[in-house]
């Protein structure tokens, strides 16, 4: 696996909460009010705090909006890995509603900045609102169209059908998280069984399927998206009035939280220690793509290499890196090998040229043009 | 007798010696402290018979007073989660892989043994997660008293 640590966890311990409620939402991306809001959680339990009512309907808000752009874009990117670039083309432009409705409510498309400890630091304005209802209505008709795409079209029911196998009982065993999990069965979703914000005030539905595949964990989302509608237009509708606020003190008081959200990748975990200053003790971060990497390998066995970069997308992987290395280990002789880049390269040119395929020309014209 | 409390009951009811030792933080979040020698039947019984299947994550952090604590954190479906601390001494930081019960633990566990210098006993050789290749030996970062500068020096 190809890593970049960034020491996020022993930087924290040397800023302020606040400081670190910055630096903890750029940990990711994508879902970077997931790892922010978890980490705000964990502080207000120990300090005590009670976060007033409307702060966690804004919460609750700009995660699922969060979640649709997150979805979006990750079926823009399965759709680029079976080679049906429309896919993406169309999810990424319909993305753009959402990520400018989130930059119209808190300032950014990514990196919301909205929380603070104590609560939220923008109000939803009522023009917002409607802008915001019609968007999430605009989106919900394509993502009709999408999930109806997603059954009929034979681009997509056969390049993502039986590919990256995991049995409910496999996705127990190695912990996996999020839609990953529930594309095997596993009937688990934090904001159900661990609610925070205002999900203990709201309905929807938790998504699972049993074809514990990657065509499962496509439709997975695809509903998921259908729920996260749902969810905003209920939250707007019950938004309550009130301050968004509460005041919070710059020393948290000593003791120990964990807090837990549901990502749009799964269950996000911050585990944070306070010592009584303003700078906490320990703050350990266990992100969902954590959890369901260690799956990849048992899904890629037996498996295509074709079929590699869309078993890794169906995770929704979220980490910085391409490793160009290949291993391979003979189960008969449990010796292991090491292929470099160029040799694969190379190896693919001897099997097409057995087949009777010669790319020499190709490649002495291509070379001709690089000069 | 809420949920969290018939948890807390049994596991006492079983290891007498856990008596005084978990805490009910609130709804669905349990914290408890075990010594070394008594981690792994505690843990046992937590994961095989108190429903705690999931690994959330493992946690190492340096107390001071020459004592490293390992937190596990593990899961159960009805959306609640134990917190079970160990503790180590400094000059001797080792604790037993639990990649028996939890294959993803190693993960976890190599985190420990990379930012905090920890030995994991039975932990499968294997490449060093996360820092990088180059990493100097002996610098753990999630030790107190490691700073950035002390890297380069």
């Amino acid at each position: 696996m190809g890593y970049n640590h960034r020491g996020i966890e022993k930087a924290c311990e040397e800023k302020t909460y606040i400081q670190g409620l910055y630096l903890i939402e750029r940990v990711c991306g994508i879902c970077s009010h997931a790892h922010s809001t978890c980490f705000v959680q964990a502080v207000e339990e120990i300090a005590g705090l009670e976060v007033p009512r409307r702060a966690k309907y804004i919460r609750t808000i700009i995660g699922e909006m969060e979640r649709v752009n997150s979805h979006l874009l990750w079926l823009g990117v399965a759709g680029h890995e079976i080679g049906f670039d429309t896919l993406l083309m169309y999810t990424w432009r319909d993305r753009e509603i959402v990520m400018d409705l989130l930059a119209l409510v808190t300032g950014n498309r990514v990196n919301y900045g909205i929380n603070t400890i104590g609560g939220v630091r923008r109000d939803i304005e009522p023009e917002q609102i409607k802008a915001i209802v019609k968007g999430m209505d605009k989106l919900e008709e394509r993502t009709k169209y999408y999930i109806d795409l997603a059954r009929k079209e034979s681009t997509m029911l056969e390049r993502l059908s039986n590919v990256g196998k995991l049995s409910k009982e496999d996705a127990i065993r190695l912990s996996t998280v999020g839609p990953t999990g529930r594309a095997s069965g596993v009937d688990r979703d934090t904001r159900r069984d661990d609610p925070y914000a205002a999900y203990d005030e709201i309905k929807f539905n938790v998504i699972t399927d049993d074809h514990c595949d990657v065509y499962g964990r496509t439709l997975v989302r695809l509903k998921e998206l259908m729920e996260s509608y749902n969810i905003v237009r209920q939250g707007l509708k019950q938004l309550p009035e009130g301050p968004i606020t509460v005041k919070a003190p710059r020393k948290i008081p000593a003791g120990e939280a964990l807090g837990r959200y549901e990502a749009p990748r799964g269950e996000d975990v911050h585990y944070v220690k306070s010592n009584g200053t303003e700078m906490p003790d320990r703050v350990k971060i266990r992100a969902p793509t954590l959890a369901n990497v260690q799956a990849v390998a048992h899904m890629l066995e037996d498996g295509y290499l074709a079929d590699l970069p869309i078993v890794i997308a169906a995770i929704d992987p979220c980490f910085s890196c391409t490793d160009r290395m290949i291993q391979l280990k003979n189960p008969l002789t449990r010796t292991k090998k090491t292929v470099a880049w160029e040799d694969l390269r190379l190896k693919g040119i001897e099997w097409y040229a057995k087949k009777g395929v010669d790319f020499s020309r190709l490649n002495r014209k291509l070379e001709n043009c690089l000069g | 007798m809420s949920n969290e409390e018939d948890i807390k009951q049994k596991l006492i009811e079983k290891f007498n010696y856990m008596d005084n030792a978990v805490t009910i933080k609130r709804e669905r979040r349990i914290f408890a402290d075990v010594a070394i020698g008594h981690f792994t039947e505690v843990f046992d019984y937590l994961v095989r018979q108190a429903g705690f299947i999931s690994l959330c994550a493992i946690t190492g952090m340096d107390e001071g007073n020459n004592t490293f604590a390992v937190i596990y954190h593990i899961s159960n479906f009805g959306g609640a989660v134990f917190s079970l601390r160990t503790r180590i001494p400094r000059e001797n930081p080792t604790v037993k892989t639990i990649t028996g019960y939890f294959a993803s633990a190693d993960i976890y566990e190599r985190e420990l043994m990379d930012l905090l210098g920890i030995k994991v006993d039975g932990l499968n050789e294997g490449r060093r997660y996360p820092l990088p290749d180059n990493w100097p030996q002996g610098q753990y970062p999630l030790r107190k008293e490691w700073k950035r500068e002390a890297k380069n020096a």
